[in-house]
């Protein structure tokens, strides 16, 4: 089938209404701005997931950033998009207008040459992300310990996609696995999940004809537990092995809590207690206070639409955030809110 | 959640490699992947996560004959 | 004299020194010479005026440099309102133990962009502060530019006088600026990526000349080119739509973006505008913004139209796999983002 044909069937679909996620927010952001949005059919409901990091952030995890970076000897190193995130007592943006040394940073590799000129402070970077994300802060340790650079450390806020999708389960028709997720960790792990819920599963790449491609299999496949790769040039089933294992060399699994679901066994990754040396107290981050009102956490779970929140438009919108939905480019309600 | 891009290496010492992306050079860690000067690959934050392979897949091909099969 | 002290700003010996090193060679015409406390120009017609602070780090970037940026960005200002710029005014805030040297560069720099925007730089001012900045950074400066220009009395643009059917003409890549700042910033290496910093006085002016019916112009800088659409779309109440597949940005730039998770609508120039023209003179435009200096890669990006809800225009992008979407403003800076 031709690219058009595709999209025209999803235009025209008019069959039983179906409910697809998408795990991951580089997803939501390509969706949305490919404008695939407007031209599907009604009956086919894009849910955007839980797989924007920030989204996903406990408010307490925010707060011992800012403490730590309260501490003149820390410099705190992070990505974008995680300054402007609320904790209980403000963001990093705000610490950093304070005078707090918080840089921004496009890989925590950069760390490595700014720790080495600098041994006085201690450098922490504020380590979120997803299995994609995780193997890059293995190399980051590998580097570290053959440089001998020991002023370096992690605060970590790692989470797994395979638990919070069996979490969410039936709940949707159809998911698109996270491309480079499934990229480190191979697709083979989510063929058991998907036939113990009996809910198709496709890999997809990012740019608008994969993923419309991976809708138009997800529509045909409803109620099919399997899981197909509309990625092969990049993931495989079993994933890259040699990231795998550096990950495991320093990382192990635990419960982890994620913004709006609460504790999830086995959904997190923490430094090895042989590697405590480079943990900046991640351990126990679990307490989360959402603002009052925010319903993030229904929304994330494709539970509500960002629109069915109170908050939403109101007092919650991208230059006054009030949940991290709102804050992220790629989280649920900043997409909806840029697109009204 | 992870923004990546496919690249090609251009240069390779022990495990740093530079990575072209339409004439945009940067360095990234290859201690993740297995490669060789010329291979395409995929850059997340600064790390090498995989090497792509080049051959575009015909998926839709024969994802199309499983739906056949299926709906036979 | 290798560097800049708090007296170079007490006003006494040492600041006309400076004056006089580093300004005045530079600088000098018929009304600056004078060195009164004001400059009396000659004029009379309507007058635009306008002012901005140019703060970028680094100070010196592929294409440019602070002085250049410092001079193109008012005069473009004055431009976009359909004046004819004449006179700036520009002052420095300079850190202590700033290098003379670095400052002659900049002013050579603004005196050249001033020469070719053909403007004349006609008052001044110099103040030294502390260096506030750690001890890894090296001093810098703020510049202050103001300026005017001359309207004639028939012109009048404006984006609230956009009308149905206008096309929507930019006059170049764009993204460029943005990426050589942030390459600087960030260690990505690219010898193609140039900032765009440029005066853009010959493209408007022929179009003027040409009786061209220019509806609204602006540079296209902080913000992007979604930013300053929204702000079209906005003020004249109609519905603007810009085509994905004919935005101009070079391989180069995309790629950057996208390594970077820059959104491309959001990346700031100096040295783009974009406009609405009536339809009729859309291709003559095209034409003559391709001939002039700086405009060599001008297109149609879209056009104008009345919104299904009178007076509440938005701005729509066609994609291109036919999708639309609502392009709104940028929120928050244009921060890298990784995830």
């Amino acid at each position: 089938m031709t690219d058009k044909e595709i999209a025209e069937f999803l235009k025209n679909y008019n069959g039983p209404d179906v409910s697809l996620m998408e795990i991951c927010g580089s997803h939501t952001a390509a969706i949305v701005k490919s404008g695939i949005r407007s031209f599907l059919s009604p009956h086919i409901r894009m849910v955007s997931g839980p797989g924007c990091p920030v989204c996903v952030t406990v408010t307490s995890y925010i707060d011992r950033l800012i403490t730590l970076s309260e501490e003149p000897d820390n410099v705190i190193c992070s990505f974008g998009d995680l300054l402007r995130v609320p904790g209980s007592r403000g963001t990093l943006e705000e610490a950093k207008a304070c005078g707090d040394d918080i840089r921004m940073l496009y890989s925590p590799l950069d760390m490595l040459e700014q720790a080495a000129k600098d041994s006085l402070h201690n450098f922490i970077f504020a380590a979120v992300g997803f299995e994609t994300t995780a193997p890059v802060y293995a190399a980051l340790l590998e580097n570290a310990r053959k440089l001998g650079i020991s002023n370096i450390k992690l605060l970590t806020s790692l989470k797994t996609m395979p638990e919070v999708v069996k979490r969410i389960g039936r709940r949707m028709d159809g998911y698109l696995l996270p491309g480079h997720v499934c990229t480190v960790t191979g697709f083979g792990l989510y063929e058991p999940i998907a036939a113990d819920i009996g809910t198709p599963m496709v890999a997809a790449g990012f740019d608008a004809e994969n993923i419309l491609q991976a809708v138009f299999a997800l529509v045909k496949l409803k109620g099919k537990g399997v899981v197909k790769n509309f990625y092969p040039s990049a993931v495989t089933a079993e994933g890259n092995k040699k990231a795998l294992k550096a990950m495991d060399r320093f990382f192990e699994a635990g419960d982890a809590s994620w913004r709006g679901l609460g504790m999830l066994g086995n959904s997190g990754l923490y430094l090895r207690r042989d590697f405590s040396d480079f943990d900046a107290g991640s351990r126990d981050l679990t307490e989360d206070r959402e603002n009052a009102g925010c319903h993030c956490s229904k929304v994330i779970t494709g539970q509500e639409k960002s629109t069915d929140c109170p908050l939403f438009g109101s007092t919650c919108t991208p230059s006054a955030p009030k949940g991290a939905c709102m804050v992220s480019r790629e989280g649920a309600c900043f997409n909806e809110f840029i697109n009204r | 959640m992870c923004v990546a891009l496919p690249g090609r290496v251009i240069a390779l010492k022990d495990r740093k490699a530079t990575v072209d992306f339409s004439g945009n050079l940067v360095e990234a860690d290859a201690g993740l992947v297995d490669i060789n000067i010329d291979d395409r690959v995929l850059v997340h934050a600064g790390c090498i996560i995989q090497k792509l392979t080049e051959e575009d897949a015909d998926f839709m091909t024969e994802f199309a004959d499983y739906i056949r099969e299926l709906e036979a | 004299m290798n560097n800049i002290t708090l007296s170079h700003g007490s006003g006494g010996d040492a600041t006309s020194k400076l004056i006089e090193e580093v300004f005045r060679n530079e600088f000098h015409n018929e009304y600056l010479d004078r060195m009164e406390d004001s400059s009396v120009v000659p004029g009379g017609k309507r007058l635009a005026l306008t002012t901005d602070s140019f703060v970028v780090q680094p100070l010196f970037y592929d294409g440019g440099d602070i002085g250049r940026l410092s001079v193109c960005g008012t005069v473009n200002d004055l431009l976009m309102s359909g004046a004819e710029p004449r006179y700036l005014t520009a002052g420095f805030v300079l850190e202590e133990g700033l290098d003379t040297g670095l400052l002659k560069r900049l002013v050579h720099s603004m005196a050249e962009t001033a020469n070719e925007a053909g403007v004349r730089i006609v008052a001044g001012d110099t103040k030294v502060i502390e260096h506030k900045g750690g001890k890894d950074d090296n001093p810098g400066l703020i510049i202050n530019t103001a300026g005017v220009g001359f309207l004639d009395e028939k012109v009048n643009v404006g984006a609230s006088l956009i009308k149905e059917g206008d096309a929507v003409i930019l006059s170049g890549n764009i993204g460029d600026h943005h990426a050589a700042i942030m390459k600087e910033r960030l260690s990505i290496r690219n010898e193609k990526i140039k900032s765009d910093n440029a005066p853009l006085n010959e493209m408007v002016g022929r179009l003027f000349e040409n009786g061209i019916e220019v509806h609204a112009m602006r540079d296209v800088t902080r913000g992007g080119l979604g930013t300053v659409l929204n702000e079209f779309s906005k003020e004249s109440g109609r519905d603007i739509f810009i085509i994905e597949e004919k935005l101009p940005v070079s391989d180069a730039v995309r790629d950057f973006s996208a390594l970077l998770g820059l959104d491309i609508l959001y990346m700031g120039n100096e040295g783009k505008m974009v406009c609405t023209v009536a339809a009729r003179d859309k291709d003559k435009a095209v034409d003559i913004i391709q001939k002039s200096r700086y405009g060599e890669g001008a297109v149609i990006i879209g056009y104008a139209e009345s919104p299904a809800t009178a007076g509440e225009g938005k701005l729509i992008l066609k994609t291109g796999i036919g999708g639309e979407r609502i392009v709104g403003p940028l929120y928050g800076e244009g921060l890298p983002r990784i995830c």
